[in-house]
């Protein structure tokens, strides 16, 4: 398929950047978004010209690097999918599309589509742990009887992986739906539990010290997770917050 | 800081702030709505004017109205602050977006605007007359046995504005009379304009978007989801706050002008 791209080009932070044409043609369908900005980088080269800046690693899916705001959503057209897992086979041949790097005042540009999601690793440094004793009598997790139902909502949490899609697609650029995950894998678990106060109260301080939005609970966040981290996490969060405000001696 | 200054000025905190303010008015809306209820009532406005004295001097109900004027300021005020905040969380938009979530949940601070203003406009027409305006009088004489309202008579223009309720025995008739500030006429004639009617309408048309989304909203917010009961906080958000209670309201100037 032949396909006109409208990409983001930016140079660098400072740069004010804008959209830019290319034409790109014969694209298989059963090409990766990535492999497509490959072709694109490559004809770039060859032409003499800087390639498009984008971030990816694993390319399968499960690492949270590759972003992109793809004809409007984060990670493109295909639900619970990331940048990297989208086919080509899902544009059709004559396709415009725009291609623009995550937004937000927490998410600062670095160049072209790559953008700063470093905020995100000082929230998970606040809190997004647990504290375990690793001198050799490490208890076998397997031991501490957990109930099915905790068990399956805190790994369904721990499947984020970060890639902050719920900030781009949130209208309040709010990081709460990555921040709640991080908070309800531990919450529900015993072995996250005797740090779940300071883990909420902390994480939430670091996330309003980066500069997010303020949650309005639109879901646009659910709509666009390629995890589908459930709404249900947020509504934790605010309870694990508000509980450990109140019950915390400091 | 101390800890309730801190909690509250987190984006949680903020948030259980505008939840609280909020659900508070939701529930004022059920007893406004009640209140209204007996401007349907054909007695030529007495069950709705001594309602009204009852509510504008009974001193529980009175404090708890200065509560409300001030949720109403707050979650005014506090709202576009929000609003403000999160416009400056993207400072540069996208040249394509899919604006994923409900119309009513990305619009809620022009919907609170425009509601603002029909409040201000509605406290002009009504509480504002009645306590500071110029309002006509009406005498309800009222049969002691039967309750029957057996005259209604409306005194001279010069009557003093000072008096909320007067109430008078005649033993030998077995009669009382009362006399109030006639509120009920002041709705009829507001109400004849259709200009009016039409603004009022449009307003309770916004105030549904406004708690479709608000009204689920504030318990998610306060933490309150739950699979068990999420569907019925829906429906009650839908059926009866974004539904119901603004087609009741709504229903009230329409009746007046076509009656
Ligand atoms: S919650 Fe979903 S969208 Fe947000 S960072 Fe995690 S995986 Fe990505
Ligand atoms: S590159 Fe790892 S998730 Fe896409």
């Amino acid at each position: 398929m032949d396909l006109k791209l409208k990409v983001w080009r930016q140079k660098n932070a400072e740069d004010k950047g804008g959209l830019v044409e290319y034409q790109l043609n014969d694209i298989e369908g059963h090409m990766s978004f990535l492999e497509m900005m490959d072709i694109l980088n490559e004809q770039l080269i060859s032409e003499g010209q800087e390639p498009v800046s984008f971030d990816h690693d694993c390319r399968e899916g499960i690492c949270g690097a590759c972003s992109m705001h793809i004809n409007g959503e984060p990670h493109g057209p295909d639900a619970g999918t990331t940048t990297c897992q989208l086919h080509m086979r899902k544009f059709n041949d004559g396709d415009t599309i725009f291609i623009e790097p995550f937004r937000a005042k927490a998410f600062p540009v670095i160049k072209d589509l790559v953008v700063d999601r470093s905020a995100f690793d000082r929230i998970q440094h606040a809190g997004g742990y647990i504290s375990v004793n690793t001198s050799g009598n490490t208890q076998d997790a397997n031991s501490i009887p957990v109930p099915k139902v905790n068990a399956d909502k805190a790994f369904d949490a721990a499947t984020c992986i970060g890639c902050g899609a719920c900030v781009a697609a949130c209208k309040n650029a709010s990081a709460m739906l990555f921040v709640s995950a991080k908070v309800s894998q531990f919450a529900l678990l015993p072995q996250g539990e005797v740090e779940a106060k300071d883990r909420a109260l902390n994480m939430v301080k670091q996330m309003d010290a980066e500069g997010f939005g303020n949650c309005t609970n639109t879901g646009a966040c659910e709509a666009e997770c390629p995890k589908g981290i459930s709404l249900e996490n947020i509504a934790r969060l605010n309870r694990e917050y508000l509980s450990a405000s109140v019950t915390t001696d400091h | 800081m101390s800890w309730l200054t801190k909690t509250l000025s987190s984006s949680i905190g903020k948030k259980v702030l505008m939840a609280i303010t909020g659900l508070f008015l939701c529930s004022f809306l059920i007893i406004h709505l009640m209140g209204n209820l007996q401007l349907f009532k054909d007695d030529g406005g007495y069950a709705f004017n001594t309602y009204t004295v009852f509510m504008t001097t009974n001193p529980l109900i009175k404090t708890v109205s200065y509560v409300l004027y001030f949720s109403i300021l707050f979650h005014a005020v506090w709202g576009i602050y929000l609003e403000y905040q999160n416009k400056k969380a993207r400072p540069q938009g996208y040249a394509m977006s899919k604006n994923q979530g409900s119309l009513a949940s990305r619009n809620m601070a022009i919907l609170g605007t425009i509601i603002f203003v029909y409040i201000a406009v509605h406290l002009g027409d009504f509480w504002y007359e009645y306590k500071f305006g110029h309002l006509p009088y009406v005498t309800y004489t009222e049969s002691l046995s039967t309750g029957e309202v057996t005259a209604i008579e409306t005194l001279p223009d010069s009557y003093t504005q000072e008096v909320k309720m007067l109430e008078t025995f005649n033993e030998a008739e077995g009669t009382k009379s009362i006399t109030v500030k006639d509120l009920y006429v002041e709705a009829e004639e507001a109400f004849s304009k259709p200009l009016l009617v039409i603004f009022y309408v449009i307003s309770m048309v916004v105030l549904g978007f406004h708690l479709l989304h608000g009204f689920q909203s504030g318990f998610q917010t306060l933490g309150l989801n739950h699979p068990k009961y999420n569907p019925l906080i829906k429906k009650v958000g839908i059926w009866v706050f974004a539904i119901l209670i603004p087609f009741a309201f709504a229903v009230i100037p329409v009746y007046f002008l076509i009656k």
